[in-house]
């Protein structure tokens, strides 16, 4: 605890320090590999306006989450009397973090979240896993003009379904329910996961399949086992993309649930830690941040094999 | 072979033929789309024609009246209008930022695993929750942009852009278009890059091989190669991020609920206040109705950029 005030305290000299030592080494290493020399020198100086254009793309991304990591330490004394938003005058807490798990209902929207999550997960993989590979390989013509009416669909935006699948919803005595999310958000989870599947299966050589075809198995046994294993690490990306899709979901979870505790994250966050107009700031912020962080390193883990699907998604076979 | 083994077990000779597995692995999920998005479309048309709303369910037909009404509606047309403006002016400054981290992100550097992370984060954020940040950062009275313009004197009692001591980002007709115009950029941003560096991954090699015998510097094979090759894509990365844009309503529902006035109010959202908030779900409909033919225009362009692009 005191170790995790001072270093808020001394948050931005730390953050300089920190880099510094890490340009300072890595310059350091160059040296030691390549020698102190003039040409080395040089290098290092072309090579810096392109490290200033990332540094202030970065500083643009990480703003609103450096502010937002900062602000959650806050008490209200600090961050409402003469405000100086970069820095603490007061020791920093941990009592907005507390009352935010223990005071309201975030961790149910946590928890609702992650329910709505997995199910629309398996669903999706049920139907798009097969799809996929029909479009991938099995379908000539017509698969390809499905493929494409697929595509369009997932062009429909919620903004135009919302007001009649509401109706829909009510109908069924679905509002208020998880089910209502469950059942809608395949609708866009599957068209965008079977683009991804179908490139990552084009990936797999279809000599194995036709080796395992000639050796007895049949094309539903061929896919299962043979084409599934081979293509895992795309599935564990369309998993993680799916799930972070309905995550993301704000219209018709904003719509088809009302109840506080049967809300999922985006909606929740936004209009349940709200009272009226009194906003409470630090938990809001950390309610936010708590989520960013571990979506933004799923993100930067599966970001390469989720180019390499939407390549060769495009690269007709 | 085939034809003994269909003899023996007809089952086994269905599961190996092509067409048939096709068939069967492919309907399910054709049809799970096309009821859950087909039949609310139709619902859709058929609310823009009658006369429901929440606590009357019935649909009396009433013709084009919901969308004469909405057209002679003066704030629809403003929010037609905000939502073309605001779409068409952020997919510029998209276009130019994806295309500059495009290129940073497929080289390779120190560091670049941090950068990339940093940089994902506006977009890997839930819409909803990353807004809130700048909520606050757009702040009336603690706004810490407005802190930075005091402390280097833009703000203040001798401020060059305003005597007060804050800009009342949201509150402000044009600071108010011009905040929403900047968090669309930063969060939509990241998945135009996404796309590019698809788009320049799938470069062949030998064509990069080839222009570096031939003596091509970096410049001239990004100009003359890299981006003649990608433009397909780049066109499809705009009309894709056009699209999301023109249907999302998130930013501004949690920045400014579409004030002051009418100057951030979008389609998305007013067809939201009018159908859900107020219950006309009729109007709301008829609302929603107006955009899909650009929306189908801007699919259908996109379609066919695609299309050629292959055919090359």
């Amino acid at each position: 605890m005191a170790l995790l005030i001072w270093i808020l305290h001394n948050f931005w000299s730390l953050l300089v320090l920190s880099f510094a030592t890490l340009v300072g080494l890595r310059i350091a290493y160059r040296f030691r590999r390549y020698g102190a020399t003039r040409a080395e020198l040089s290098h290092i100086l072309r090579r810096s306006p392109f490290y200033l254009v990332v540094l202030i793309f970065c500083f643009f991304a990480a703003a609103p989450f450096l502010i937002m990591f900062l602000h959650s330490f806050k008490v209200d004394g600090d961050l409402y009397r003469r405000p100086q938003p970069f820095v603490f005058r007061q020791d920093p807490t941990l009592e907005h973090l507390e009352s935010l798990f223990t005071n309201t209902a975030y961790l149910d929207f946590i928890r609702n979240s992650v329910v709505v999550g997995v199910a629309v997960v398996i669903i999706t993989l049920i139907l798009a896993l097969p799809a996929a590979y029909a479009l991938a390989r099995l379908t000539g013509r017509w698969g390809e003009r499905a493929g494409i009416l697929m595509f369009l669909v997932y062009l429909v935006p919620p903004t135009l379904l919302f007001i009649p699948m509401f109706r829909i919803v009510v109908m069924l005595g679905l509002k208020d329910s998880p089910l209502a999310l469950i059942v809608v958000y395949p609708s866009f989870t599957v068209p965008f996961s079977m683009w991804l599947l179908q490139g990552f299966f084009k990936a797999v050589p279809p000599e194995l399949e036709e080796a395992a075809l000639v050796d007895g198995y049949n094309r539903v046994e061929a896919f299962l086992r043979v084409v599934l294993p081979l293509s895992l690490p795309g599935i564990i990306s369309t998993i993680v993309f799916t799930f972070t899709l309905t995550l993301h979901e704000f219209i018709y979870a904003l719509v088809f649930i009302t109840n506080t505790s049967r809300r999922t994250l985006s909606v929740g966050v936004p209009t349940e830690l709200i009272l009226g107009d009194v906003y409470f700031w630090q938990p809001l912020l950390a309610a936010a941040l708590i989520i960013a962080i571990p979506v933004g390193f799923a993100y930067n883990l599966f970001l390469d094999s989720l180019v390499q699907g939407f390549t060769m998604g495009a690269v007709k076979g | 072979m085939a034809s003994a083994s269909a003899a023996l077990n007809p089952h086994r000779y269905l599961m190996d033929d092509r067409r048939f597995v096709g068939v069967i692995f492919l309907v399910p999920a054709l049809l799970y789309i096309l009821l859950l998005v087909g039949l609310p479309f139709l619902l859709a048309i058929a609310f823009g024609f009658s006369d429901v709303t929440v606590g009357n369910t019935e649909l009396n037909f009433i013709g084009f009246d919901n969308f004469v009404a909405v057209w002679e509606n003066d704030i629809f047309r403003q929010v037609f209008g905000n939502t073309v403006m605001f779409t068409l002016v952020s997919q510029i400054f998209i276009l130019i930022f994806a295309n500059i981290l495009a290129i940073i992100f497929t080289q390779e550097f120190t560091g670049k695993w941090f950068a990339r992370f940093i940089f994902i984060l506006p977009w890997a954020t839930p819409v909803s929750l990353a807004a809130i940040g700048w909520l606050w950062m757009f702040d009336t009275k603690y706004s810490p942009i407005d802190y930075l313009l005091l402390q280097t004197g833009f703000l203040g009692p001798k401020g060059i852009l305003s005597n007060s001591r804050n800009l009342y980002w949201l509150a402000n007709p044009v600071l108010s278009q011009i905040s929403v115009i900047f968090v669309q950029v930063w969060r939509m941003t990241p998945l135009a890059t996404v796309i590019l560096m698809a788009g320049l991954s799938s470069i062949p090699t030998d064509i990069l091989d080839q222009a570096e015998v031939d003596g091509s510097r970096f410049m001239r094979t990004l100009l003359q190669v890299k981006l003649p090759l990608i433009l397909p894509i780049m066109v499809i990365a705009l009309l894709f991020s056009m699209i999301t844009m023109f249907g999302d309503m998130t930013v501004v529902y949690v920045l400014t609920r579409g004030g002051p006035v009418d100057y951030t109010r979008i389609i998305g959202l007013y067809s939201f206040q009018i159908g859900i908030e107020g219950g006309n779900l009729a109007q709301g409909a008829a609302m929603a109705l107006f955009a899909f033919p650009l929306l189908l225009a801007l699919a259908l362009l996109m379609l066919r950029t695609a299309s050629r692009a292959e055919v090359r």
